[in-house]
């Protein structure tokens, strides 16, 4: 049996691969460019979503569940008024103190969000010597680099913004409800009035003309830290960020690689 | 009152109702299920199609000589089905004007969008194709003997072709079993998709697993023999016909061991999940015990699965002991069983999926409204639809084989006599 590999068909299989590699950021482009033209998300006309590389990071630390984000977010956004309809919310852990002589490091786990936090949170029920530590978690869309919504999406509604936002189209959304139960964080919801899936967009009208998000805007403790990787800044709030803190993603076990990025949340967060 | 006012009223009107219907901590997004009981219809109808065809296809392709009174409506039923199969989908959507929306732009990624494909493929190269092989010779003959409405339609339905020599019925003979051979492996990816959406979601552990597929599979092959049983027995009540005891206790005998091969996957699930003891096996277990313990442990378990499994089981081991009007009757009360069973089943894998909040830290409640688009009604009537639909193909393809010498000249068609 003849296994020599002649050097037409090398240098046939090279030129190959080196036209595949060549084509990728032809093909990005195209795609981007197909999504700019016919994807409706609120952009300005001109706007270049491949100059951008969005994120947000989160210090748990500074939050003091004021609740002005949510408030901000349902108001810039238009989210329904009900309770279980959020685009961002904010958690409220309580972790107990354990049994004395018991085998746990640490007690009960409390998680409430009343009104996802929206009007602040209410004094806890729990006596204060009971509690070992209680700290608040705002919540949002994860910008996961390989989102599961919009894997799911039947029809390409929800789709990843080359800028790393993760959008829904309205006007395109056909409301099968699949992208919701595929988002391990619970982020989306079905609007009652529009009967289409919503998210967090990140603001995407305000940060497409150079504003930052409406809950980073209002933000009186600088919890939320909003930034753009592809344009740092000189003393780069997320540079600094990432430099400081350890940093964490929720669920990693799942590979979403989410661009939401966590400091100083306790094992107890999901 | 102040008419700005009656928002933030409402909203604390609903805040009360949420909070009486949650237990621990869910997502705010969390607290309304999405998914109600339309979609709990979808997947058993899905099936029933997928069972009955395979139930047909052993005739067809194993050879299986008992079962041939049953052939033409185990297909009859899986095509009733199937046309009814889309519409709860279609009816649960937000835009159902939208859904073409799936056939023109699907995202190729998303299991949800090859649904159109895998619907349209399983329709027209599968059973229409099949039933039209399988009815072509009677279709011919039917069509010179009726007249009116019902003969056009005959005659349309032969599409023109209306050549009956014993080289083309051998010919159409021969592409049918091609086609049910090419069916078997397409009522199981016709099915096996439907578990696959469910399999696919990882960020729920109650559905994203490998095994779903298969459990979906093979709980489908149960509910739509079971459903063959169920019908066989009803039609021959109806035309006072005598039920052919072989055929049915070769049915029970099929039925027994789809049973017996979906009990053992589904066991295996659980034994998997205890085993490895994931971060949401708690939450699983308590899902099981409390929200899920009737639908799941009672009607599924002990009543869908364990009680079917011992009677069947019986007939299979001491078949000489038992009469035969005792085997028809534990024949049919656990095909009536396991129908009950797998809609159960059907019902926790939706419904059980969406109780228990993805922060694996608290529990939702599941309330049905009767009427409305996800209310009791609608979903009953989309059940008993394609028993509707079974029923005209029944009069128009099944019908009852004339006594006396006519009889000699109709086709020696298998049907339910």
């Amino acid at each position: 049996m003849n296994h020599v590999i002649s050097r037409r068909r090398m240098l046939g299989a090279l030129g190959s691969a080196l036209g595949w590699i060549a084509s990728q950021p032809v093909a990005h482009a195209a795609k981007a460019a197909v999504q700019n033209l016919l994807a409706s998300s609120h952009a300005p006309k001109g706007y270049d979503p491949t100059k951008h590389k969005w994120l947000m990071c989160i210090d748990v630390d500074r939050c003091i569940g004021c609740g002005l984000c949510v408030d901000a977010c349902k108001a810039e956004n238009h989210v329904p008024e009900a309770s279980s309809f959020f685009r961002t919310w904010i958690e409220r852990y309580i972790i107990k103190t354990p049994e004395p002589g018991g085998n746990e490091v640490r007690g009960e786990v409390l998680v409430d969000s009343p009104n996802g936090g929206r009007n602040g949170f209410p004094p806890s029920t729990v006596p204060r010597e009971e509690i070992l530590k209680s700290f608040f978690v705002p919540k949002l869309c994860n910008l996961c680099e390989h989102s599961p919504c919009a894997q799911a999406c039947p029809v390409g509604a929800t789709f990843d913004s080359p800028d790393g936002a993760v959008l829904v189209d309205s006007n395109y959304c056909i409301g099968c409800g699949f992208c919701i139960q595929a988002c391990p964080y619970g982020c989306r919801f079905l609007n009652p009035e529009t009967k289409t899936a919503e998210k967090c967009s990140l603001c995407y009208h305000r940060i497409t003309r150079g504003l930052r998000p409406a809950c980073v805007e209002v933000c009186p403790t600088q919890a939320r830290i909003f930034g753009d990787l592809k344009n740092p800044v000189e003393n780069d709030p997320v540079q600094e960020f990432v430099r400081k803190n350890k940093v964490f993603t929720l669920k990693p076990h799942l590979g979403t690689e989410p661009r939401v990025l966590y400091a100083n949340i306790d094992k107890e967060v999901r | 009152m102040d008419p700005a006012l009656t928002p933030v009223l409402q909203a604390a009107g609903e805040a009360h109702h949420l909070a009486t219907s949650i237990e621990g901590y869910v997502y705010p997004n969390e607290q309304n299920l999405l998914w109600s009981v339309l979609i709990v219809v979808y997947p058993y109808i899905t099936g029933l199609v997928a069972g009955a065809f395979i139930m047909a296809s052993l005739v067809r392709v194993f050879n299986v000589k008992a079962l041939t009174p049953v052939y033409r409506l185990a297909l009859l039923t899986a095509l009733a089905f199937l046309v009814c199969a889309p519409l709860p989908l279609l009816f649960h959507l937000g835009h159902p004007e939208r859904s073409y929306q799936v056939m023109i732009t699907p995202h190729t990624s998303s299991p949800m969008a090859m649904f159109g494909f895998v619907y349209a493929w399983y329709m027209m190269a599968v059973l229409l194709l099949e039933l039209w092989c399988e009815y072509r010779h009677d279709l011919v003959v039917w069509s010179e003997r009726e007249r009116g409405l019902k003969g056009a339609l005959y005659r349309v339905i032969t599409l023109g072709v209306r050549d009956i020599s014993p080289a083309a019925l051998h010919l159409d003979e021969r592409l049918s079993k091609i086609i049910t051979v090419i069916g078997i492996p397409s009522a199981f990816l016709l099915h096996g998709y439907v578990g696959f959406i469910f399999g696919s979601i990882k960020a729920n552990p109650w559905w994203g697993n490998v095994l779903m597929p298969v459990i979906f599979i093979f709980s489908a092959m149960a509910s739509g023999m079971a459903l063959c049983v169920v019908l066989y027995k009803e039609l021959c009540w109806f035309r006072r016909k005598a039920v052919d005891d072989a055929c049915l206790d070769e049915m029970g005998k099929f039925l027994f061991y789809a049973l017996l091969v979906d009990f053992t996957v589904e066991g295996l699930d659980w034994l998997h999940r205890l085993y490895a003891a994931e971060e949401s096996i708690s939450v699983l277990k308590q899902l099981a015990e409390g929200r899920l313990f009737n639908t799941l442990l009672v009607i599924q378990l002990c009543l869908g699965t364990l009680l079917p499994l011992l009677a069947l089981g019986a007939t299979q081991i001491l078949p000489g002991r038992i009469p035969v009007w005792f085997r028809q009757r534990i024949y049919y009360n656990s095909a009536f069983l396991i129908l009950v069973g797998v809609l159960a089943m059907r019902w926790n894998v939706v419904i059980g999926g969406q109780l228990f909040s993805k922060s694996l830290r608290g529990f939702a409640t599941f309330k049905m409204g009767l009427a409305g688009q996800e209310g009791w009604l609608l979903s009953v009537g989309l059940i008993f639809l394609p028993f509707v639909v079974l029923g005209v193909l029944v009069w128009l393809f099944l019908p009852e084989p004339p006594s006396g010498p006519e009889a000699k000249e109709t086709v020696a068609a298998p049907v339910a006599n």
